[in-house]
């Protein structure tokens, strides 16, 4: 049931005059709701001018606060992501081996670290690296985030690749053998180039996932995120709370859809290329509830149902 | 060897109690508000339609660290919104579970509005054909077999839900993350209390998982 119209008839006279009135009153409740927190924010001065102009018109407000946490966002969440590739890939095929002693352990390695929330590891992380290093304390903040993040994201990216490998169809395994290829050649030469393409969406798709996380660690382990720069810029800017984290929401949000954008932007442009025999991996957005779905194209975000319906 | 782990001191039951709480309130929470959402996203008025699909992409793209601690900081400390809690311990914890309803009713709306596409297109027909309006459609024909559907989806939303609850340590509710860190400071035990508590969310995702997997192929609409 792709095409949602069919939940209602395409409106005449009558229902179109009701959906005016609805139309009407969830504006006013909505206004209401918006009117309500304004004045709540009015009355505790959070509308005055010189909380908000800040960000205008001081540029140290993001030279010194903003910008350099945004790049510790970035920094940690791309440092997370490569160390987490690899090992992801490694564990993923790890787990389609034909070895007991490698597939149970990997098998239990993916699953023990998907159970945990990732708040926990970089707690874990961040205590093994007190007692058993002597990393300073300046950069261990940005060490337990980045364990915690790879820790969780590799077993998350070795089910993409997994996923990924899966979906391409048997006869590829199939004709690899045919003509001799060992285990290893048919890995890295047939299975593995065809299944990357594919699995890219859920990749970028799991890149959000790791921008949202690293916030984390700006709260619970003081590691200088964008996060953690509301509390710093309302301690110099005269207690502007709200305003400081309307912005920072904001450079999250910008981030994370222009993030999600480019993954619905391949899934569609590998989807149409079509160079491979299997399906294309996309996060499931109920698997990681982190996760970000690249828009199937049954469901596309944000398209409006169209009534069709002629009766 | 577990000398570390003085429950008088440490109270473990008691903190992954709180967090089972936070899991189960926000749970129905957010069910109730994602259903809701998902009705706004097929409904036939345009700007319903427009504030569902609004409100679900930016929640779904702001870190929910940002949502709890806005709920903290912007509405309890600055707006002086405390939702009738009159201690700290019971005004964070309904701040906790008021952020985490808000941000996974979306992910719940998106499961359901991709449980109502499986419903086939007939069915839906069917009903409009026997005169039920909009509403009587999605609450008597399309959303009990799109609920039936989207069990095991739903399952794997709890179980991060469950999860999540750990980010309510950031403003100090007394769950199993805020223990753990508390512990892991005193106390010399890393591993041994890092596997505790890895225990613990096992425990309570596990079941959770098997159990309601059972219920999805139980309930499963035959077709």
């Amino acid at each position: 049931m792709s095409n949602l119209s069919v939940l209602y008839d395409a409106p005449g006279p009558k229902a179109k005059a009701r959906n005016v009135v609805y139309t009407v009153l969830f504006l006013v409740g909505f206004a209401a709701l918006v009117w309500w927190v304004l004045a709540a924010m009015a009355d505790k001065g959070q509308l005055d001018a010189d909380k908000w102009s800040p960000f205008v018109t001081d540029s140290r407000v993001w030279t010194t606060f903003l910008l350099p946490a945004l790049g510790n966002t970035l920094k940690a969440a791309a440092l997370s992501i490569i160390i987490a590739l690899p090992l992801g890939a490694a564990l993923g095929i790890g787990r389609m081996s034909d070895h007991r002693w490698v597939r149970l352990p990997c098998a239990a390695i993916i699953e023990f670290f998907r159970a945990i929330p990732v708040l926990l590891l970089m707690l874990f992380a961040s205590a093994v690296y007190v007692e058993f290093t002597n990393i300073n304390s300046d950069m261990r903040p940005l060490y337990a985030v980045v364990t915690g993040l790879v820790l969780y994201n590799a077993s998350v990216i070795a089910e993409v690749v997994r996923a990924g490998i899966l979906s391409l169809p048997r006869g590829q395994k199939d004709a690899a053998q045919a003509i001799g290829m060992r285990k290893g050649q048919m890995m890295t030469q047939v299975l593995l180039p065809q299944s990357v393409t594919l699995m890219l969406p859920a990749l970028v798709s799991q890149l959000v996932v790791v921008v949202k996380d690293t916030a984390l660690g700006g709260v619970m382990l003081n590691f200088d995120e964008l996060l953690r720069s509301v509390r710093t810029i309302s301690a110099n800017y005269g207690a502007n709370t709200i305003a400081a984290f309307t912005v920072v929401a904001l450079i999250f949000i910008v981030l994370n859809f222009l993030l999600t954008s480019a993954a619905t932007w391949l899934e569609r442009t590998i989807r149409r290329g079509k160079r491979t025999a299997g399906a294309v991996v996309t996060a499931d957005p109920h698997d990681q509830m982190e996760a970000q779905p690249a828009a199937a194209p049954a469901a596309e975000a944000g398209d409006p149902p169209t009534p069709t319906g002629k009766d | 060897m577990f000398d570390f782990l003085d429950l008088q001191r440490y109270d473990l039951f008691g903190a992954f109690w709180v967090t089972a709480q936070l899991a189960v309130f926000s749970a129905i929470g957010s069910l109730i508000l994602g259903t809701i959402l998902a009705g706004m996203r097929v409904s036939p008025v345009p700007l319903m339609r427009v504030f569902g699909t609004g409100y679900v992409n930016i929640v779904r793209n702001t870190p929910l660290t940002v949502i709890i601690l806005f709920t903290s900081l912007g509405l309890f400390q600055t707006l002086g919104i405390a939702m009738g809690g009159d201690t700290f311990t019971e005004t964070n914890f309904r701040l906790a579970v008021l952020g985490l309803t808000a941000y996974t009713a979306a992910f719940v709306c998106e499961a359901l509005r991709s449980g109502i596409n499986t419903v086939p297109v007939g069915q839906a027909e069917a009903a409009r054909a026997l005169g039920l309006s909009f509403t009587q459609v999605l609450r008597l024909v399309v959303l009990p077999q799109a609920f039936r559907s989207v069990v095991a989806p739903l399952a794997n939303v709890l179980i991060a839900l469950t999860k999540n609850t750990t980010v309510a340590a950031a403003i100090g509710v007394a769950e199993a993350a805020l223990l753990m860190k508390t512990m892991i400071e005193n106390e010399a035990q890393v591993f041994l209390i890092g596997g505790i508590f890895a225990l613990g969310f096992i425990l309570l995702t596990l079941p959770t998982g098997l159990l309601l997997g059972w219920v999805s192929k139980r309930v499963a609409v035959k077709r």
